[in-house]
Parts: structure tokens; C-alpha cells; sequence
């Protein structure tokens, strides 16, 4: 009997013992890069596995006028703060251009206006944070397809890498700059518009003012606010941190569906 | 064990070992373990970035909240609450304030209970997502080979008999006198093992897996129904939480019962398989 609480003893002390060890060793663990690695190829079968489920055209859902949420969260930035912006935003982005380079066949830029004049789609989706909570919206704007259609892709092109206005995060290299970051599947769904209007008003600066992209399949931090130019590339392992967006590169996935 | 069934020349009370668990039963089972604790763990660490669960297709800030865990700043003193369909509770240590390197801090679960134990949701949702995933694929192990191979039906289903509200009743009295089965009845489960195990094998964790997916948007888009059967991307948030604290329940339940009802037999039951039964024999 008295080997038997003995053995009792060690197991219920090394159970306690190694979920002790577990909980402070997962810092560690979760810091080194060949247990990252592990962690993260997660995010490949997430992304093969819902891009297989939803084929190319699988809609967000779209909901009914009564559904918006009565107040829609301002996140991120609320008020780029550069003197740049602050000159736009004085002469109501009148003088604000969207650039469109890269491997695109015919560089150019928009007018605010010019976009305006372009066929526009309306839709009422919900945002989804990857903090949790919801809202609804109503968003409207230039379908992205139609507008990389006006500038031609070349064929190397392999994703839409959107620049933003907003710092969010003070750095001397431009490293805290907002920016995002598509593959061609989810640039040419339909849903996929740059909105330059929220709930029949022109976007306001909390969400973005005067241009933010929709990518409805996907978590808000994809939805890059205060766009400036959007580049077409083949690889966005050049840019900032190499991983596609200003949250990718601080440990968020590309891929955030889910 | 049946050779010796008709020999005279044993002596009785004798102990038999019977094979109780199958390899795959076992080895899911701990991988399980395994996959829960980090899935609870790192659901801990998710659900702080955001400490409010609503109903509904939407919620955020300033909607009306189911749940809330949070702090009041009370001069330098922040005091932790809990706040549940309307009812506030003071936590101030564990919950919505406690300590981190000494200080009180503000955050819903505390670092103890969250991976990784420092604040970090990117963090949080990788071990999140890669546990889901093994999850899934242990679960499917199991129900795959617990229907072919009959353990769902021949050892999970109670039969009707079993059900009867005498045996039901009997069964209960029986637990919270802690009588446990013994000899010919210990070899099968009783049926609130039964019941249990059923609820938490095809309620409890399919509930978890189909409310996580349903917070999807790109699962959302591609199975749009899921979301019609909750009610909400915020309903299934909610209740994937409150599932959650469901199977903690049970874990709770689950591992006393273990302790109580013959600990080392039980553990190396679901280790190597082998379960002791004691027999007081045929005049017994």
C-alpha cells in the first residue's frame, strides 16, 4: 500500500509538475522558430482548405438596411496624422490621387471623381475583427477587378499590395506604415471594391477617408483604410517585413479567413 | 481469462484484468488531452483581446453585452468585474484585473490561464488554430473507427432499460453515495458514464468545432447555412465560449470520478488498457 501512494503521489506531483512546465515552457516554445514554423503551417491548410470549400466565387453574405449596426467601430488608426494627409483632407481629397504601378500594363492614376464615374457596387456585409467582435455596414465603391481591367495586369502580376496613408506605429523608416496585401483570387471576386462610401455617406476619416478596400471573404486588418497607391507584384518578400501587411509583419497571418 | 472460467481449482476474491480500452480509444484520448488544453488555454488568450460576448449577427463596443469581463478604474486602483446578463461581480485578482509581474493589470483571464501567458493575440491564434486542426483530425480518428468498429454502439449507447427512470434515478443515488460498479457490472460502462461521454462526444465537441468555424468569414462564405444555424457570427462566439466552460465542467467532473472510483486502475486502463476487476467468486 505504501508503494501505491508513493506511485500515487509521483504521478499526481509530475502531472502538476509538467502542466506547470507546459504553461511557462509555451512562451518560450511559441519564441523558437522551429516550433513557429510547426505552429504556422496551420495557415497553409486553413487557406488551402477554405479556398478549396468556397471555390473562386463564394459570396460574403450580404444583409438587409435593418441589420447595420447602429455604430460601427472606428479601429486602427482614426486620424492619419501626417501633414499630407492633413493638406487632403482640407480640400476634400480634391487633390488626391490613387496610383496604380507595378506590373500593371498601363500606369495611372485616379481621381477621386475618376472612380466615382466608374460602375460602383453597393453592399451591406459584415466586418469581422480578429479581436472578435462584429459590425455591419453598408459599403460602396469600385469593384477592384474593374478598375486592374482600366490598367491591364501583366502576367507576372501576382498580388495586389495596397498603400496606405496611416502610421501605426512612429518609426524613422516608414516600417510603421500601414499596408496590406491580396492574391489575385480574392482582387478579382466581386465583392472585392475599394469603398469610397459607408452607410450612403462619403467615407469618413475614422473608416478610412476617401478610399478603403473591402475584402469581405476575410478578418478586418485585410480591410486597409486611407489607400494611396496600390502596387501589382509578383512577391511581396521585398516589402517592409516581407510578409505582406503591416499586421502580417508583426505575427498576424496573410491569410485571414478564419 | 475464459480457460480459467471453468477451472474449480480458483480461489476467490481473485482480481482479472480485462482489456477495457482499444489502442485507438486510448491514444485519441490523451492526444485529446493534449489538444483541449491548448485549445483552452489559447481560446483564453483570443477571447482577452476581445472580453464581450453578444447575440447576434453583430457586437462590439457600446452594443448591448451578454458577458462582459472588464475593470473599473477606480482612482490607481483598477477593480476587476464580471459582468453576466446584467448582474456585476467583483473578480479584482483573477478576472478583468490581476497581477502581472507584481502590478495589477488589466486583462480578462489571467496570465496563468492564457498561451502564451503574456498578452499577444497573433501568438494565441497559432497555437489556436494548429490544436484546432489536430483536434479535428483526432476527432475524425475516433468516430471514424468508434462506428465501424461498433464501440459507439456496443459500449456508448445505453440501452433502453438503462434509461428508465428507476435505473436513472438508482444510478445517481449510487454516484453521490460514491458506490461505484464493481465486479461484473464494473466491465461495462453505467449508463451516466454513457450519457456523459455521449454528450460531450457528439454535443459537446462537434458544437466546438461548428461554432469556431462559424466565426470564420471565409467559412461563413463558403458554408453561409452555418451561420443561419446559430443565429450570428456573435451568437456562435458565444457559444463556443459557453461550450467551452461546459467541457472545463465535465473535465472537472471527469478527473474527481477518475480519483474517486480507483485512480491508478483507471489511468492505467486508459495507458496500457488493462482494467482490474475484482471477482468474489460464483458463491460470493
Amino acid at each position: 500500500m505504501s508503494t501505491f501512494l508513493t506511485r500515487r503521489r509521483f504521478l499526481i506531483g509530475s502531472t502538476l509538475g509538467a502542466s506547470a512546465l507546459t504553461l511557462s515552457g509555451c512562451d518560450i516554445l511559441g519564441q523558437n522558430t522551429d516550433v513557429e514554423e510547426v505552429l504556422r503551417s496551420a495557415e497553409q491548410l486553413t487557406m488551402k482548405a477554405q479556398r478549396a470549400l468556397q471555390g473562386r466565387g463564394a459570396l460574403a453574405r450580404e444583409f438587409d438596411e435593418k441589420d447595420i449596426s447602429p455604430s460601427f467601430r472606428v479601429n486602427g488608426t482614426s486620424a492619419p496624422d501626417s501633414d499630407e494627409y492633413t493638406q487632403l483632407l482640407e480640400n476634400k481629397f480634391e487633390t488626391w490621387r490613387l496610383n496604380v504601378d507595378g506590373l500593371v500594363e498601363r500606369p495611372r492614376d485616379f481621381s477621386l471623381s475618376d472612380l466615382k464615374n466608374l460602375p460602383a457596387r453597393t453592399q451591406i456585409t459584415r466586418h469581422d475583427c480578429v479581436e472578435g467582435w462584429s459590425a455591419i455596414g453598408k459599403w460602396t465603391g469600385v469593384p477592384l477587378a474593374n478598375l486592374l481591367q482600366v490598367v491591364g495586369l501583366k502576367p507576372t502580376a501576382r498580388y495586389v499590395v495596397l498603400h496606405c496613408a496611416d502610421e501605426l506605429e512612429q518609426t524613422l523608416d516608414g516600417s510603421g506604415r500601414y499596408y496590406e496585401s491580396i492574391d489575385l483570387i480574392d482582387a478579382m471576386h466581386p465583392q472585392t471594391i475599394l469603398a469610397y462610401g459607408m452607410n450612403d455617406k462619403d467615407l469618413s476619416v475614422g473608416h478610412g477617408a476617401p478610399l478603403r478596400l473591402r475584402v469581405e471573404r476575410q478578418l478586418g486588418y485585410k480591410q486597409a483604410k486611407y489607400i494611396m497607391r496600390i502596387e501589382l507584384v509578383d512577391s511581396f518578400a521585398g516589402l517592409w517585413g516581407g510578409n505582406g501587411g503591416f499586421w502580417e509583419d508583426r505575427g498576424y497571418e496573410w491569410y485571414a479567413g478564419i | 481469462m475464459n480457460e480459467n472460467a471453468s477451472n474449480d481449482n480458483i480461489r476467490y476474491p481473485r482480481t482479472v484484468f480485462i482489456r477495457r480500452h482499444s489502442i485507438i480509444t486510448r491514444f485519441t484520448h490523451w492526444l485529446n488531452v493534449l489538444c483541449l488544453s491548448f485549445l483552452l488555454l489559447s481560446g483564453l488568450q483570443i477571447f482577452n483581446a476581445h472580453p464581450e460576448l453578444y447575440w447576434g449577427q453583430y457586437g462590439a463596443d457600446g452594443d448591448p453585452a451578454f458577458l462582459t469581463i472588464g475593470a473599473d478604474d477606480a482612482g490607481d486602483k483598477p477593480q476587476g468585474f464580471v459582468r453576466i446578463a446584467g448582474l456585476k461581480f467583483p473578480t479584482t485578482g483573477v478576472l478583468g484585473v490581476s497581477s502581472v509581474d507584481g502590478e495589477p493589470t488589466t486583462r480578462a483571464f489571467p496570465e496563468w490561464l492564457t498561451i502564451p501567458s503574456f498578452q499577444d493575440l497573433a501568438v494565441g491564434r497559432r497555437w489556436h488554430f494548429f490544436f484546432a486542426w489536430l483536434f479535428v483530425i483526432n476527432g475524425l480518428l475516433y468516430l471514424g473507427f468508434s462506428l465501424l468498429s461498433g464501440h459507439l454502439r456496443r459500449d456508448l449507447a445505453p440501452k433502453a432499460e438503462e434509461l428508465s427512470p428507476r435505473h436513472l434515478g438508482q444510478e445517481v443515488l449510487d454516484h453521490a453515495r460514491l458506490r461505484f460498479p464493481k465486479g461484473e457490472k464494473a466491465r461495462r460502462y453505467n449508463s451516466l458514464q454513457k450519457l456523459t461521454y455521449l454528450a460531450v462526444i457528439v454535443v459537446l465537441l462537434p458544437l466546438m468545432v461548428l461554432t469556431g468555424l462559424t466565426m470564420s468569414p471565409g467559412v461563413d462564405a463558403a458554408v453561409p447555412v452555418l451561420v443561419e444555424i446559430f443565429g450570428g457570427r456573435q451568437t456562435a462566439r458565444t457559444i463556443h465560449f459557453v461550450t467551452a466552460s461546459g467541457l472545463v465542467l465535465f473535465v472537472v467532473v471527469h478527473v474527481a470520478m477518475v480519483i474517486l472510483s480507483g485512480t491508478w486502475n483507471n489511468i492505467r486502463s486508459m495507458i496500457t488498457g488493462r482494467y482490474a476487476i475484482r471477482e468474489e467468486g460464483p458463491n460470493a
